[in-house]
């Protein structure tokens, strides 16, 4: 449906989007994943049409978009700040994009009449956006992006100025609102939680590139480069050389894992934290360490253990509370199909 | 026990003297910091238009002055037609100039505001610079430009052309008025499109809109205030003025400013003068108080 080839912006020095490709399919959940900076707002941007690559093609269902202007694409933003009308009500903010249409008069109240009331704000309707919370304008945001009924939807950072408790409703009524309305979705966000609950497939960015594009469990099960390794989700990550048996880590011997790289290639391998297992008899398991560090957060526990040979501790996730104490000589293992080879 | 009772009823007066020394103390520090604007405004704003409210009721002196006698004649005086046109003409004038200082002075605001940070600064300064030469200097100028040997005609005589008479007519009064208080206009236009925020505009591209349609529907409401604030700047020094009408306009009394002047010091009827100055004034507080109500609503 859109078709995303070859993008590229550099400003200055800096490059913003090197070489971008990426297919998103019709109705689809699609999220652009990275850390600040990374070009995925620029590539919002491109899409909206604030903004011009400097070499690459977009169409939407096969026609091109870039020569269109911001106000003629069937493409509507969410921005991150809202961006609501303050001298106007909630019902003439949701108008507006009708009103630009010239549709009738009646047509233009009924349909913004159905999009309050299916974000539930019929109520706030005469109000100004100055006198709703957060929350609220977020939902007029959403109204007025989506009464247009775009055949593509962009969201910069949805949730991001929503506290946490709000954050976790939106997200839900986002994901009924996507199901309903059938548009096809585009969010950016660089909270990576956020990306893997919402989205249907995910694209993660760094440095303007693509690392990888997939659904979430595989981006989380088997992530591809190093980099998404250790931005989605924790991982602990061990450097060496793919070996038969999975990697021989540099300082710590040969660590199991599932591989089909050549024998000797650099590589990482990463291990989630629930992935591994703690063993109270120190000469059990993979790797042999110290207890640095408990937390308890109610539903999980995370246990910090300082192994030999390696700077940094391993994290380890324990379901609900754990009997390991502080100073405790344990064993760490896991299953060679849990530990997963990145080459590097 | 009752030792502790007395010195606690000691503490309360204690506390109670400190606090009324506190009061005294904060209301001397009050005064001191109050004082000197309060003077300056008791002295030279409110006896003076006090004296000149208070000379509207009275009868002129032969020689200047004024006879303290009460007349109503000053204000009939006002609705004479020959003093009622230059009111008239004035109102004309000043609201001539500050529409063009308006239709100039938004475009360059506008622009100033999208520049990057560096260029916005030169180009503040570069508004203001003017300011720092003497007013009257600046309007001689007009007149070293414009007049019948002046250069815009021999550069116009180079071409084959004119020469033309500039000067002295309604027209250069109001390019004098425009040029002197354009800075005054682009400054409040300034910081109300500067605070703007860009993707307002965005958003309403967006969502379909033409830049025209974006101007007409979210940057020029949103910028409303300093639209109404630039306009009451230019206006207020353009409908008193005497000095560029005087100068430019070939020294008829074709402005209220002028024949204010002309009243107190070659006409030497001072209520007459203080009875066009309530006028001028009166005016001027009701645009204000528009001014406060359209502030408010936004």
């Amino acid at each position: 449906m859109l078709q995303i080839t070859g993008v590229s912006r550099r400003f200055g020095d800096v490059t913003a989007l090197a070489d971008v490709s990426l297919e998103i399919r019709q109705g689809e959940f699609f999220a652009l994943l990275g850390p600040s900076g990374c070009g995925k707002t620029t590539l919002l941007r491109i899409l909206a049409g604030f903004e011009s690559p400097d070499s690459g093609t977009v169409t939407l269902d096969g026609d091109d978009l870039l020569g269109r202007a911001a106000h003629r694409r069937p493409v509507n933003l969410m921005f991150q700040s809202y961006a609501l009308f303050p001298h106007m009500t909630v019902a003439k903010n949701v108008a507006y994009g009708l009103e630009r249409e010239k549709l009738p008069k009646a047509e233009i109240r009924s349909r913004v009449g159905e999009v309050l009331e299916k974000v539930g704000l019929s109520a706030m309707a005469g109000r100004r956006p100055q006198q709703l919370s957060g929350g609220q304008r977020q939902r007029v945001a959403l109204a007025r992006a989506i009464v247009k009924r775009p055949r593509l939807l962009l969201l910069d950072e949805p949730l991001s100025a929503l506290d946490k408790k709000v954050r976790a409703e939106m997200q839900l009524e986002l994901k009924r609102l996507q199901n309903e309305v059938g548009i096809t979705f585009v969010v950016v966000t660089h909270d990576q939680e956020e990306a893997m609950s919402l989205a249907d497939r995910i694209a993660v960015f760094n440095a303007g590139r693509v690392e990888q594009v997939d659904e979430p469990v595989r981006l989380y099960e088997r992530p591809r480069t190093p980099f998404v390794a250790g931005f989605v989700g924790a991982s602990n990550l061990f450097p060496g050389r793919a070996c038969a048996a999975g990697l021989a880590a540099d300082g710590l011997g040969v660590l199991p894992g599932a591989s089909d790289l050549p024998d000797g290639t650099p590589a990482l391998l990463a291990v989630r934290p629930e992935r591994l297992r703690l063993d109270d008899a120190p000469a059990e398991g993979v790797l042999h360490g110290e207890v640095a560090d408990v937390s308890f957060y109610g539903g999980v526990s995370h246990v910090a253990v300082t192994v030999p040979g390696r700077p940094e501790p391993l994290l380890v996730a324990t379901q609900g509370a754990t009997r390991v104490r502080q100073g405790a000589r344990v064993g760490v293992s896991w299953a060679s199909g849990d530990g997963v080879l990145v080459p590097q | 026990m009752t030792g502790s009772t007395v010195s606690g009823a000691a503490a309360v007066s204690r506390s109670r003297r400190s606090r009324a020394l506190g009061r005294r103390s904060r209301a001397i520090g009050r005064l001191v910091f109050l004082g000197p604007g309060l003077a300056y405004l008791i002295v030279l704003l409110l006896v003076p238009l006090a004296l000149i409210l208070s000379y509207t009721v009275f009868r002129r002196g032969r020689f200047g002055g004024v006879v303290y006698e009460a007349t109503g004649e000053n204000f009939t005086r006002l609705l004479d037609p020959l003093y009622l046109d230059v009111i008239v003409s004035s109102l004309k004038l000043a609201t001539i100039a500050t529409v063009i200082a308006l239709l100039v002075g938004y475009p360059t605001a506008y622009l100033i505001a999208q520049l990057p940070r560096k260029w916005k600064t030169i180009a503040l300064v570069a508004i203001v610079l003017p300011f720092w030469t003497n007013f009257l200097v600046r309007v001689y100028a007009w007149i070293v430009l414009l007049s019948g040997p002046g250069l815009v005609n021999s550069a116009l005589g180079d071409l084959g052309l004119g020469p033309f008479e500039f000067l002295y007519n309604q027209g250069t009064i109001v390019t004098g008025l425009v040029y002197s208080y354009l800075p005054l206009m682009v400054l409040p236009l300034y910081a109300a499109i500067e605070k703007l925020d860009p993707q307002l505009r965005e958003a309403s591209a967006n969502l379909g809109a033409r830049p025209a349609r974006t101007f007409v529907s979210v940057t020029l409401p949103l910028t409303l205030p300093g639209v109404v604030t630039g306009c009451l700047f230019v206006f207020v020094p353009s409908f008193g003025n005497f000095v560029i009408p005087e100068l430019l306009g070939g020294g008829r009394s074709i402005m209220v400013g002028n024949l204010i002047r002309d009243q107190f010091l070659k006409a030497r009827d001072w209520p007459f003068g203080s009875t066009l100055t309530l006028a001028l004034l009166a005016v001027l507080i009701v645009l204000l108080l528009l001014q406060a109500w359209s502030a408010r609503r936004a």
